[in-house]
């Protein structure tokens, strides 16, 4: 059942709020690390800890970042951001309150192209703005009492805000999947969901198709997984249909997604929520950043997902399904670019990538940056292919032991013995031997049955052990059989 | 013996020189006094380590740095590894900080002993004193009356020669006042002078760290070892610091501005004339003196009631009982350790601004209070550069009265109005010394000279020259 048919003729309108982690080395305000997974409250400093008297210094590598995200959305780039505070108490925020920005933001309106069923759609942003990250509150590891780990805390975060202009979980998971790409390709984060390095919080809301105001909104609070995204604003969707079909009214509250579940539940209403007091920081000053800086970022952009998919179409003449799938990670992007410039012919490079060599991944549940094989395996590979010295079905074999065993493409056809005979004169002589062993077979063969080539195709590669070159071996069969 | 440690800094320094007296000498007078003078309550903690310390000190080969060997006090805001920083709060009773603050470790490389850690008002709220969790300081002069606040601690410890000089922090006022109030020279620099690293924050646009001594010339030696650039402060300000020493003593012309309808505007006749009589002394000598306007002057005392508790709202949040600092007795959920904590670990007055701040900010205020505020700050910074075009330095009283009596000034507004003439130079950022001017009711009064931005040479030379034309400093 599509999307289309599921909301009837209710319109959902969804805006998305993307908080990524910058991958800095050290944090957004302290010179503390920003590893992930690490021993507990181990790379909080005293500014991290929110000590009496400690001020917090900014990290200048994240306006580079925000700076580069800001350019590859064509947003405007403020010269003159500023930090604010963002009072709230919780007790994995060390200092009541959280460092961000609202007025004067450091990256403006922008907008990205997403493609959802095959339909193109120009989707807004409204902002991206920098902040620090919280720590983590930990309440399932002690009995009576809550936990916090303050690692996480000052961690860079750029917080990216769609306009509502999303119509479906579809279109939503699309365009975090864009941003996911663009900040990847950027290399300002790693996008690791599973680690929180970008997490989102979904608006959503719905009308009658055709209407133009917006009905009452729920935010649904830190969805961490593509999967998640699909399912939780859907789920919000229907129960906000079921709702209003019932002639009841929206709620304006933040609810919570549970995953296993799948299902959202109210965590605050409307009366509850925060009013969190914002004013300019005054432990830091305006940012001053100039348009030639912003020039500079803008001319030494590295190449974004759309610009890379076009390329590679022209300059491999790939098609561009080929070149979306070879787009779909900045790791993918590059292992086939990587490829592509050593190999003697890109076609056969795109066919075997997209076939046997992602077939290989899939099956060992592994992504192309944790491949056991490596781009110039694989090239020596595919080289090999391209000049007969192996036949096909020998690559594959070859492939295979490359994952499983730490060998080089020219040591494996020597040790499993797979070196193609291309030789006609060689070739020849084995057809001879081959014809003469099966008389039979050739006298119903002269009679008409055409069917008996495959079987002397047979004959031969079973005495040369497949290592025999099909092409040269049909030509001289035919010579032979039709003699 | 005993006359030594009233002396200026500069003699100390010769007798240190010539070996006259060593820095463990020094110390232990200074010590003694400190427990003869208990009474006065000028210290909440005291250095067990300070002749340890002037010990090895003494045996240095060559002198590393002109106060080498001096011991001084630091206001308790001003964190220092391994000690007790309280913040004259309960609170902070116990904490003891991991680090020091960047004026700590100057003054500590530049080998000075640290003697103590003088008590405040609370958090730095307040104008008497009277807001310390650990009781209010009395002044040395009087000790029925207020030393002043909120570094009262610091001023009462200088003019009862409890330590050579001491720091303090001055938000609205918190230097001059005090040192108004116990008649001592007390300076607070151009906000982004002095590191705020480490010095715990009140209302951090305005919050300024600074010097009591006995002389201006002993607060130019003092202040210029804490100024300078820090990159762990992002609002101080990397601009060189200057010979201050040189410029206090150097040949200096002035011309000094008078905002006359403000003077005329002062109640209280003594404080009036107090300040008439130091302006004919400084024309008497040849200063040119220059009547000036200082518009929307009036409004200071809103504005800054408005901005500093606002910030000082927020900088206190991190006080909420998870990581450090007091903590109630057994909470029974996490809403409970919060507001426990909080209500039992501040005092009054300090709860008061956080609730002002609070307010201010809260959705539907913030226009009308804060965003204001901050109009009329730009409005007064503009002001003050306006009249820093025709003088080099501008005279007003420190203070509207003299020292008052503990406990007499009851009604909070009141107290408020303590800070109406040394606001402008915080919201301003400009800095701002306060020199002995005389007294009234036998009560030392004040006489300020507020000074361009980063001009700290010019108002000390001025203070300096009016100290070598009265002897009201001495």
């Amino acid at each position: 059942m599509s999307e289309k048919t599921e909301y009837g003729d209710w319109e959902p309108v969804i805006g998305l709020e993307i908080h990524v982690q910058l991958s800095t080395e050290s944090k957004i305000f302290s010179n503390a690390p920003t590893k992930f997974g690490i021993e507990q409250n181990s790379q909080a400093s005293i500014i991290d800890l929110g000590l009496p008297g400690v001020l917090p210094v900014l990290n200048e590598k994240v306006i580079e970042m925000a700076v580069k995200f800001g350019c590859s959305i064509n947003a405007e780039i403020s010269n003159t951001a500023i930090f604010a505070r963002k009072n709230y108490f919780y007790p994995d925020l060390p200092k009541g309150y959280q460092i961000s920005q609202l007025d004067d933001p450091i990256v403006g309106q922008g907008s990205v192209e997403i493609e959802c069923n095959k339909e193109k759609k120009l989707i807004g942003i409204t902002r991206a703005h920098l902040e620090e990250d919280a720590g983590k509150s930990i309440h399932d590891k002690y009995d009576s009492s809550s936990a916090i780990d303050l690692n996480r805390a000052g961690t860079p975060l750029l917080e990216i805000v769609s306009e509502p202009d999303l119509r479906s979980a579809k279109e939503a998971v699309a365009y975090l999947k864009k941003i996911h790409s663009i900040v990847t390709f950027l290399d300002i984060s790693d996008g690791d969901m599973s680690q929180g390095s970008l997490r989102c919080d979904a608006n959503v809301s719905i009308r009658k198709k055709g209407e133009s105001e917006y009905g009452c909104r729920t935010e649904i609070k830190n969805i961490n997984s593509f999967k998640f995204v699909e399912k939780a604003i859907n789920f919000e969707i229907l129960r906000q249909i079921k709702i209003k079909n019932l002639n009841k009214e929206i709620e304006q509250e933040t609810r919570l997604y549970d995953s296993q579940k799948n299902e959202t539940r109210s965590m605050r209403s409307k009366e509850h929520a925060n009013d969190y007091r914002y004013f300019p920081e005054p432990d830091l000053v305006p940012l001053q950043i100039s348009n030639e800086y912003i020039e500079n970022i803008r001319k030494s952009l590295p190449e974004l997902p759309e610009q890379k998919i076009s390329r590679f179409c022209s300059e491999y003449g790939l098609s561009i399904y080929e070149s979306e799938i070879l787009n779909s990670s900045k790791e993918m992007s590059n292992f086939f670019e990587e490829v592509a410039i050593s190999v003697k012919d890109v076609k056969t490079a795109v066919k075997w990538i997209l076939g046997d060599f992602s077939a290989i991944l899939n099956k060992n549940n592994c992504l192309v940056e944790d491949s056991l094989i490596s781009s110039s395996d694989l090239v020596d590979l595919l080289n090999c292919l391209n000049e007969n010295k192996i036949s096909g079905p020998a690559a594959k074999k070859v492939l295979e032991i490359l994952w499983n065993e730490d060998l080089k493409v020219e040591e494996i056809i020597e040790k499993e013995n797979l070196i193609q005979i291309s030789d006609e004169d060689d070739i020849s002589r084995i057809i001879s031997e081959v014809i003469s062993k099966n008389p039979k077979q050739l006298e119903q063969f002269k009679k008409g049955k055409e069917k008996l080539f495959g079987f002397f195709v047979g004959q031969v590669m079973k005495t040369t052990e497949g290592s025999a070159d099909p092409k040269v071996v049909n030509k001289i069969l035919k010579e032979k059989l039709n003699q | 013996m005993n006359d030594i440690i009233s002396l200026n800094l500069e003699d100390q320094i010769g007798l240190l020189e010539t070996k006259k007296i060593s820095s463990y000498e020094l110390t232990t007078l200074y010590l003694e006094n400190i427990k003869e003078n208990k009474d006065l309550n000028c210290f909440i903690s005291v250095n067990e380590d300070a002749l340890e310390q002037a010990k090895v000190i003494d045996n240095l080969k060559d002198r590393q740095s002109p106060v080498q060997g001096i011991p001084i006090a630091h206001k308790d805001i001003f964190c220092v590894k391994g000690h007790r920083t309280t913040c004259g709060s309960k609170m902070l009773e116990n904490f003891i900080s991991p680090y020091s603050s960047t004026v700590f470790e100057k003054l500590e490389n530049s080998k000075t002993i640290m003697l103590g850690k003088t008590n405040m008002d609370e958090f730095a709220m307040g104008s008497s004193n009277e807001t310390s969790f650990f009781g209010k300081v009395k002044n040395p002069i009087n000790p029925l009356k207020s030393p002043g606040g909120s570094s009262g601690g610091s001023a009462a410890a200088v003019k009862a020669n409890l330590c050579a000089f001491a720091t303090g922090t001055d938000t609205g006022g918190s230097i001059r006042q005090p040192a108004s109030f116990c008649g001592i020279t007390g300076i607070k620099p151009t906000y982004g002078r002095v590191s705020r690293w480490g010095m715990i924050a009140f209302a951090s646009s305005l919050d300024q760290a600074g010097i009591f001594a006995r002389s201006a010339l002993d607060s130019a030696i003092a202040l210029e070892i804490i100024s300078g650039f820090d990159e762990k402060d992002s609002t101080s300000i990397n601009s060189k610091v200057p010979n201050l020493k040189e410029e206090t003593t150097s040949e200096m012309e002035h011309s000094i501005g008078v905002p006359m309808q403000i003077i005329e505007k002062i109640e209280d006749v003594n404080v009036k004339n107090n300040f008439l009589e130091s302006i004919k002394i400084l024309e008497k000598n040849g200063f040119k003196t220059k009547q000036i306007e200082l518009p929307f002057l009036e409004y200071s005392l809103p504005s800054y009631y408005v901005i500093a508790p606002a910030e000082c709202s927020a900088n206190l949040s991190r006080y909420d009982g998870i990581k450090f600092g007091y903590r109630c007795d057994n909470p029974k959920d996490l809403e409970d350790l919060y507001v426990r904590t909080r209500s039992e670990g501040f005092g009054e007055e300090v709860k008061k601004r956080i609730l002002i701040g609070t307010y201010c900010l809260s959705a539907g205020y913030f226009d009308a209070y804060y965003i204001k505020a901050q109009k009329i700050r730009a409005m007064i910074t503009e002001s003050f550069k306006n009249a820093f075009k025709d003088v080099s330095v501008i005279a007003m009283p420190t203070c509207s009265n003299g020292a008052f009596e503990l406990g007499s000034i009851q009604d909070p507004v009141k107290m408020y109005e303590q800070d109406i003439y040394t606001i402008p130079a915080n919201l301003a950022g400009l800095p701002a010394i306060s020199i002995p001017s005389g007294n009234t009711e036998e009560m030392p009064l004040g006489l300020q000279f507020i000074g361009n931005h980063l001009e700290e040479g010019k108002i000390l030379n001025i203070s300096h020259q009016f100290q070598k034309l009265t002897d009201y400093h001495v």
